[in-house]
């Protein structure tokens, strides 16, 4: 009796296992925390991208308005694919874009905007990559919709016709 | 007198290298408690992404501004979620990972006293 108790509860045991196993795989490995909504933007101060001069968080985000916020940088290739529809919300015009960029060559980064053409209409410096850090992003690109000074909607990555269209259903 | 020059030098850089070495090890402990949270698997400390570099001055800024360890750990609790943190807290979606050990630890515990001991 003891002879087969033990290889059936081996059985068992291997068998749940591999459930487990097997049901982990599906998921994905990739971790996207909880994008904590209605979160208060966190107050600092940069340098503009054009004029050099120092400028604080307040200055640039008004209450009442909506704003976009794009980390960017002119090394970034998800950045290139996603900036036609960065000009293509600047043309509807119904969204301040403001551009944070991010641990880049300045003069690289003017490039990129001749080149490609510059939806931002506030562009501030983050030299060393703390302040998206402050922002709580990961890397470039990523895009936050603020209103009231508050985070509404977090984007990873670069955007795509999809998300606009989520956008604009946010402004209107 | 080149030998003397020499220890005068190195005498004066002791205490210079020990300072800086006690803000490096605490930068260290701190950055390998850090989960990076784009490269999979790596702690901050282990790696040299974009992201794990930022947040590595970050934490010295945060030395310098006299944080202590746990003020650090709970700064980044709350820009990326515990997440971020290798050693996680007690709390409702944790209990079964501080639990399971202890749990374990008394089953086989009571095998080893029933198969070994009572039976001597």
């Amino acid at each position: 009796m003891k002879n087969k108790i033990l290889p059936f509860s081996v059985i068992i045991i291997f068998g749940v296992i591999f459930f487990i196993f097997y049901k982990g795989l599906e998921d994905s490995k990739i971790y996207t925390p909880a994008i904590n909504t209605k979160k208060e933007i966190p107050i600092f101060n940069t340098k503009d991208f054009f004029s050099g001069e120092n400028v604080k968080s307040s200055n640039i985000f008004e209450l009442d308005k909506i704003y976009l916020l794009n980390i960017w940088s002119s090394w970034c290739v998800p950045c290139r694919q996603e900036h036609p529809f960065l000009m293509k919300i600047n043309t509807d015009n119904k969204v301040n874009i403001i551009g944070m960029n991010y641990k880049d060559n300045l003069k690289n980064a003017e490039n990129f905007l001749k080149e490609l053409g510059n939806p931002y209409k506030e562009i501030f410096i983050d030299l060393d990559g703390t302040l998206a850090i402050e922002w709580g992003a990961y890397g470039v690109p990523e895009s936050f919709l603020i209103h009231n000074n508050k985070i509404i909607k977090k984007y990873i990555g670069p955007l795509n016709q999809k998300l606009v269209d989520e956008i604009n259903l946010f402004i209107k | 007198m080149k030998f003397l020059r020499f220890i005068l030098i190195v005498i004066l850089l002791i205490p210079l290298s020990n300072i800086n070495a006690e803000e490096a090890d605490k930068r260290n402990k701190i950055t390998k408690n850090l989960r990076c949270l784009i490269c999979q698997g790596q702690s901050v400390y282990d790696s040299d992404s974009e992201f794990a570099n930022s947040l590595k001055i970050l934490v010295d800024k945060k030395l310098q501004e006299g944080l202590s360890e746990d003020q650090i750990y709970e700064y980044f609790k709350n820009k990326y979620g515990e997440w971020i943190l290798y050693d996680p807290g007690l709390n409702k979606n944790t209990y079964i990972l501080w639990l399971l050990p202890l749990l374990i630890f008394l089953i086989g515990g009571a095998i080893i006293y029933k198969r070994f001991i009572v039976k001597k």
